[in-house]
């Protein structure tokens, strides 16, 4: 219980350690589906990508056009959610910072799974001194709050939204490298990989072929987990004005921007905000939906569970 | 972070075997180099950082306040102009002994800025702490022993909520309620303890409560598995079968098996706090170091910025070793392990 990652709180625990065999795939999905928080989670996510996707196309106004005779206008049928200090609509605001948002995380979330896995396999399967420096390495950036280092990173990158990106996949690039360290460090005792090293097989044909498949297990919740922690950290950067920058919409900066109007405009504060809380939480389920699957302890229970 | 025993360096393994006989004093000295490790790695990063600004960080400091006068006072006073190992060794050297270079934009000592700021974060820390162990104890409790049931779920749901709100958000909301709209509570500020009790915790409250409903939502999970870990130990149904009282059983034999988890998790919490309440603090225009380092963020103060994040995470360095020396005394098998 001492491995606590940082601000990732739903990472409870080591990851499971086995990965999940090919054969299993198709029920995995199905047991996904049959949870209804997962099932949820996975529905809500589709429209927002859809919705995140389409914005330019749904989105009733343009997200800088001013209106400033029809500023701070409650919610109507004219602005679905109300208008900003400056008469711009917030509806089509929300709906447009649902794609940088989602692309912020997305590539953030990349790098660190790219770089993080990388060296995570690459150290569990090596061993030796090797492993022991990349994680210690890892034990170094686990030693900074997970916002601090993103905030210090976006201070030296100047505010932008790469510098996010970066900041971001920087700071969960050592959950990846633990998580695909310890799998891999299971993995490689295993029958067939012994077996596959004996009869000469190219380390990194084994990497690709035997360890990258058994470990994806693990890897998918804390993929899914970090793009709800992702969320959550670009939000809070765009917040204290590091990352998207105005004018274009983000909901961090919305709500940044909603502060002035906390009495005379609720609809301002309210919409972006719930704009993040659902899209986290969306993520959030799903990955431990999935976690309830790739896990077989917890999976035996589901199924038991349904049986009775 | 805090590392599970087997991590730490096994170097320190077989040299200390040979000089310290007990386990105890084993586990402490491996424990220590680890952390020494890793707190030079920080170091390592924290130097780091201004090295990594693109172009010249004193010029991109001083911005419109450039002249020749003050960039050669400030790089004189920085030492950046030296060659890198020399700067690399000064700084680790200096910031051992509590110096860490003085700030670009008033010239103060960094170490005073950070001192002035700590008690403030501190206190919010902590007071969100307290705030989380109130939601997450009796809450998380309640999820265990009612394993499967509604009331499980309804916890389940609402730490899932808790965990996914993000904390400024919520935050703005409870200002908006509680100070807008009821007038109850003020909405930013902070006054000290030895000034004005009374002042000092209703500017304390809701900040308290912002953070630690989220840390709480975590806290629950965690406080919710504990408990269950000891419910399906042999503890419980030993004590019942004696025919204990519900309350007994609860209080004595689970409460405090359970504890222990849980205060490590409380610790590893209060570190995670500590660098978390950046946001809530310019929310609440607290005075703490996240405050301080938004400021600093502002105006490119390179040194404020590198002794807040070297400050925070020593502090966090230092309660994980604490909560992992805690457990081991506690706890005779990971010491042993």
């Amino acid at each position: 219980m001492s491995q606590l990652a940082p601000g990732a709180g739903a990472a409870s625990g080591p990851a499971p350690e086995t990965g999940t065999p090919g054969s299993r795939r198709a029920s995995a999905w199905r047991l996904l589906l049959s949870s209804p928080t997962g099932a949820a989670g996975l529905v809500v996510l589709a429209v927002l990508i859809l919705a995140a996707v389409t914005a330019r196309w749904l989105a009733p106004y343009g997200p800088n056009d001013i209106d400033v005779p029809n500023a701070l206008a409650p919610p109507s049928g004219r602005n679905w959610l109300g208008t900003d200090e400056l008469g711009r609509d917030v509806f089509s605001r929300v709906l447009l910072a649902a794609e940088v948002s989602l692309q912020v995380a997305l590539v953030s979330v990349a790098i660190a799974l790219v770089v993080g896995v990388t060296f995570g396999v690459i150290a569990g399967y090596a061993g030796g001194w090797l492993d022991l420096v990349v994680m210690r390495s890892a034990d170094v950036l686990f030693a900074f709050p997970i916002l601090l280092l993103a905030l210090a990173i976006v201070a030296i990158q100047g505010p932008a939204i790469s510098s996010v990106m970066i900041a971001i996949g920087v700071v969960y690039t050592p959950i990846f490298a633990r998580v695909a360290r310890a799998s891999t460090l299971s993995l490689r005792q295993e029958p067939y990989v012994q077996a596959a090293r004996t009869m000469g097989v190219p380390t990194w044909q084994i990497l690709l072929r035997h360890i990258l498949p058994g470990i994806s297990g693990p890897v998918t919740v804390q993929t899914s987990i970090s793009l709800a922690f992702a969320i959550l950290s670009e939000a809070a950067l765009s917040f204290l004005g590091l990352g998207v920058q105005p004018p274009n919409p983000s909901w961090g900066r919305m709500l940044f921007d909603a502060q002035g109007f906390l009495a005379s405009a609720w609809w301002m504060a309210v919409f972006p905000g719930l704009a993040i809380l659902v899209t986290v939480l969306a993520f959030n389920l799903v990955g431990d939906a999935v976690r309830d699957v790739l896990d077989p302890r917890q999976r035996s229970m589901i199924e038991s569970r349904r049986k009775r | 972070m805090s590392a599970a025993p087997q991590n730490a360096a096994p170097a320190s393994q077989t040299a200390s075997s040979k000089v310290l006989s007990s386990p105890v004093l084993r586990f402490l000295a491996r424990r220590l180099l680890y952390t020494a490790v890793v707190l030079l790695g920080v170091m390592v990063v924290v130097f780091a950082l201004v090295q990594l600004v693109p172009g010249d960080p004193i010029r991109i400091a001083l911005g419109t306040r450039y002249t020749p006068e003050t960039y050669a006072a400030l790089q004189a006073a920085s030492g950046l102009d030296r060659p890198l190992p020399v700067q690399f060794f000064s700084y680790i050297g200096s910031a051992l002994t509590g110096d860490l270079g003085v700030s670009f934009r008033n010239g103060a000592p960094v170490t005073l800025l950070l001192l002035e700021r700590l008690p403030a974060t501190l206190t919010l820390a902590l007071g969100g702490l307290v705030v989380a162990l109130l939601i997450a104890i009796p809450l998380g409790t309640l999820a265990a022993l009612k394993e499967g049931g509604w009331a499980d779920g309804v916890v389940r749901v609402l730490s899932q909520i808790g965990v996914s709100v993000p904390d400024f958000w919520m935050g703005m909301l409870l200002i908006t309620l509680f100070s807008t709209v009821l007038g109850w509570l003020p909405s930013a500020g902070y006054t000290p303890f030895t000034q004005d009790p009374a002042g000092w915790l209703s500017h304390l409250l809701l900040p308290a409560v912002t953070v630690g409903l989220v840390s709480g939502a975590i806290m629950t999970r965690y406080v919710r598995a504990a408990v269950l870990d000891v419910a399906h130990a042999g503890v419980i149904r030993t004590a019942r079968s004696k025919g204990l009282r519900r309350a007994v059983v609860l209080g004595r034999h689970l409460g405090r098996n359970a504890l222990v988890p849980v205060l490590t998790i409380a610790g590893i919490q209060l570190a995670t706090l500590l660098g978390g309440v950046i946001v809530v603090e310019v929310v609440f225009a607290w005075p703490g170091l996240g405050r301080m380092m938004f400021d600093a963020v502002s105006s490119r103060d390179y040194p404020v910025i590198q002794g807040a994040v070297l400050l925070i995470a020593v502090i966090f360095l230092l309660i994980n070793l604490i909560v992992d020396l805690l457990y081991a005394i506690v706890d005779p098998r990971i010491r042993l392990a």
